[in-house]
């Protein structure tokens, strides 16, 4: 490296602040990067620049609609018939069910839920070893909530070194105005996004004007007022903060990303040695970068992209935005950072052709055991029963002889009708030759009782099996009660057994 | 070192605290500013907490704090609460005709199995067995064979008054202590013993049944009946069945022949509401004895 670049790296005399033809050096430090970490520091505030460019627009789709999704999801309304919540995304504590437009889920499916998590779990993995942690960069409550109040602040505060000014300044009645906008509107969505997860336990719009009349239940309130001081202060105060010390995914994804992972790269190879450009300088012998650190200004992390891959970097790509502006400006390619692999900077460096490669024994993995969960939820949702039957023997006592000598056993008898009508069912009890079958409340006949058990409910009945002492053969004998719905034909049966002292 | 000197760590540049162990310095960095904070939060709370809630003990009492809190009283109104909420649903209960309607109710009837199942643990169980199974002495409610009846109205009426409980409508029968009393002599009762293992098949000496017939029909058959199939208005087991009370062997009949017998059953109405016993009658009867 020429002196000239040290010299303008290390050390920038106060007259060297353009790092180009119209371009001014940033004059920013990379807070959070990796030769400055210590164990013990207080943090550095961090005040990143706007930028524009397609990962900046790409950015305030995803916030748009993820936030869009989050606020009008539990207002969307699915009729499901007369008795049943209309709400199209509702998890019903007190009812025990959890509702998802046409599927609805009962506590003893919970396994659904846990399949749902499985599925998440390895879109993730996929997602990261395709294209690193896009998760992180564009989608994550963290990046999304924060993004939104930087925007915020910006509106309120203006950009950077507006904001920086303000910060420095003395307290007045303009400073305390703004940040009093700033934190009222930072509360607002706080309050907006904890009174909104509310909806998803509640009817919303029955639970909207009592959340606001103070007649709402306390966990409720509790709930709103948890997501409220969370969001408030991880995405006011904390924010880089979560992602480099509380959440275990910077730490995980070193695992799922491979050297064919698209991730946000600088390429050193094009960008060194770096160094400002003078006018009229030649291009030859030199790197693209200017050092006018317009990334290390953009990055939310406060992180130099220029030191490689670090774990604090989400993959947001606003670096890429800026420094692309720049390279515009001083008509040099774009690209200098960009979504790149570590491959292709080997063999780039080798003088090789780049090569982009997503299909991989990895992601072929990662793809195959998703598409495997998500067919096995979907053949289960399908084939998801409607009626279930329980059958629950008397054990204390087994059985009990009465004044004639027979010997009768009870059964608590439980009818899941998970549909949402009343159905005609018919119970069947097969039980030996001889064999008297009754039902408190209901009709016998031949073995058969019929039934209508209540939509979306549980009805439970008392049965019993008597056998006279020459009918028992022995101590335990099977006994088959089952459940039919003749209309569509579906059947639950449930073996169980008549016990006595035998013969 | 001396006094009001500041040693400062070399290698860190921080404070030491002047303290060393084997050449060891402790540096003084100071506590973590959120931790200090929080701190600070927690002090705070807990002075407004001492100002509105119970805090200090004293001798003759504790402070009551603005609030005037009692975790006790809620506890009581809650519970009150509770069971106000309840008796209104159980209230539907005592809304029928008959009780016997209730199990032609699909919801009347799932209710009263709920509350009739808590009540029967809380209160029968303990002498009834869990599953209504009894004990000797203690009658078995899910067969089939009553000492009162089985129907809904008389297993109300024993659990409303009782039997030889103390409420002046409860039902009393008596088992006499013919032996020890000295109202039949030894032999008699032998013979007794016979004839009533004979009446419900078993094997017995046909001379002593013989000999017993006119006892029998003298001593017994005014409550028992003249067969012996016994008289429920008077709470007079069947004699003829297969279920018995206090046992049905030689040893157990003679022991019933010779010192009476006389269980208790509480009368419930002072304890339990009316709904609670129409619930507790349902349940009962839905065991699987209910006529």
């Amino acid at each position: 490296m020429s002196q000239t670049h040290t010299l303008i790296e290390d050390g920038i005399p106060a007259v060297a602040r353009e790092a180009a033809v119209g371009v001014e050096r940033v004059d920013v430090e990379a807070v959070n990067s990796a030769p400055k970490r210590e164990l013990y520091k207080a943090r550095e505030p961090i005040y990143p620049k706007l930028v524009h460019g397609k990962f900046r627009m790409l950015k305030w789709v995803v916030l748009f609609a993820t936030l869009g999704v989050y606020y009008a999801l539990p207002w969307l309304r699915w009729a499901r018939g007369p008795g049943e919540p209309d709400q199209a995304v509702l998890v019903d504590f007190p009812g025990q069910r959890f509702y998802f437009f046409f599927i609805e889920i009962w506590p003893d499916e919970l396994y659904y839920v846990t399949g749902l998590l499985i599925l998440g779990a390895l879109a993730l993995f996929l997602a990261t070893a395709l294209f690193g942690r896009v998760w992180c960069g564009y989608t994550c409550p963290q990046t999304v909530w924060t993004d939104l109040y930087i925007a915020v602040e910006r509106l309120v505060e203006g950009d950077r070194n507006k904001r920086m000014r303000l910060a420095a300044a003395p307290w007045s009645a303009n400073k305390i105005s703004k940040k009093l906008t700033k934190h009222s509107l930072w509360i607002l969505i706080a309050m907006a996004t904890g009174g909104a997860w509310v909806f998803y336990f509640h009817d919303a719009p029955t639970i909207l004007p009592q959340l606001l009349l103070g007649r709402a239940p306390m966990s409720a309130y509790l709930f709103m007022g948890i997501l409220t001081l969370t969001t408030y202060i991880f995405a006011g105060f904390m924010r880089e903060q979560v992602c480099t010390f509380m959440c275990p995914w910077p730490r995980i994804q070193a695992a799922l990303t491979d050297e064919e992972t698209l991730q946000v790269t600088y390429r050193e190879d094009r960008g060194e040695p770096r160094g400002a450009h003078k006018k009229g300088d030649s291009w030859d012998g030199r790197g693209d970068c200017i050092s006018c650190r317009a990334c290390v200004a953009a990055c939310p992390m406060g992180i130099d992209i220029r030191d490689g891959a670090q774990l604090e970097c989400i993959n947001c790509a606003l670096c890429i935005d800026a420094c692309d502006d720049i390279m515009k400006k001083i008509d040099r390619p774009t690209g200098l950072i960009a979504y790149d692999t570590d491959k292709n900077r080997t063999l780039r460096a080798a003088g090789k052709k780049e090569t982009f490669n997503l299909v991989r024994p990895r992601t072929i993995l990662y793809a195959f055991v998703l598409g495997l969960v998500a067919v096995m939820i979907t053949y289960g949702l399908s084939q998801r029963a409607t009626i279930e039957l329980n059958v629950l023997r008397d054990r204390t006592p087994p059985f009990v002889q009465l004044s004639n000598g027979a010997i009768r056993n009870a059964y608590t008898v439980k009818i899941l009708n998970k549909s949402n009508e009343t159905r005609t069912l018919v119970l069947t009890v097969d039980a030996p030759e001889g064999a008297q079958i009754s039902a408190i409340g209901e009709t016998v006949e031949g073995g058969k009782i019929q039934l209508n058990p209540e939509s979306d409910a549980i009805h439970s009945i008392r049965l019993f099996v008597t056998l006279s002492q020459t009918s028992i053969t022995k101590s335990s004998i099977p006994v088959t009660i089952s459940i039919l719905d003749p209309q569509s034909g579906e059947e639950a049966v449930n073996p169980t057994v008549f016990l006595s002292e035998g013969k | 070192m001396a006094e009001n000197e500041k040693d400062i760590d070399e290698h860190s540049g921080v404070e030491t605290t002047g303290h060393t162990w084997d050449g060891i310095k402790e540096l003084n960095n100071p506590l973590p500013r959120w931790w200090l904070i929080t701190w600070y939060i927690c002090i705070a709370i807990s002075i407004v907490y001492m100002v509105l809630m119970p805090a200090w003990p004293g001798i003759h009492g504790y402070t009551k704090g603005l609030r005037n809190h009692s975790e006790r009283a809620n506890v009581a109104a809650a519970m009150a609460d509770l069971e106000a909420g309840r008796n209104e649903t159980l209230k539907k209960l005592l809304l029928v005709e008959s009780v016997g309607d209730i199990e032609q109710d699909s919801e009347l009837l799932q209710l009263s199995m709920a509350a009739g199942a808590s009540l029967f643990g809380d209160n029968c169980a303990t002498c009834h067995g869990s599953g209504g199974q009894g004990f000797v002495g203690y009658p078995n409610l899910i067969d089939d064979d009553w000492l009162w009846g089985g129907t809904f109205a008389a297993i109300q009426q024993t659990l409303q008054h009782g039997v030889r409980a103390d409420d002046p409508e409860t039902r009393i029968n008596l088992m006499l202590a013919y032996g020890r009393d000295g109202m039949l002599p030894r032999e008699q009762i032998s013979d007794l013993v016979e004839y009533v293992t004979s009446l419900s098949g078993g094997e017995a000496d046909a001379q002593a049944v013989a000999r017993a017939a006119p006892i029998f029909a003298q001593n017994c058959a005014s409550c028992h009946g003249a067969d012996g199939k016994g008289i429920q208005a008077q709470g007079a087991p069947n004699l003829t069945d297969a279920i018995w009370l206090y046992g049905g062997e030689r040893k157990n009949i003679r022991e019933t022949l010779q010192n009476g017998r006389g269980g208790v059953m509480p009368a419930w109405t002072s304890r339990l509401s009316d709904e609670q016993i129409v619930a507790l009658a349902v349940y009962v009867h839905s065991l699987g004895g209910g006529e």
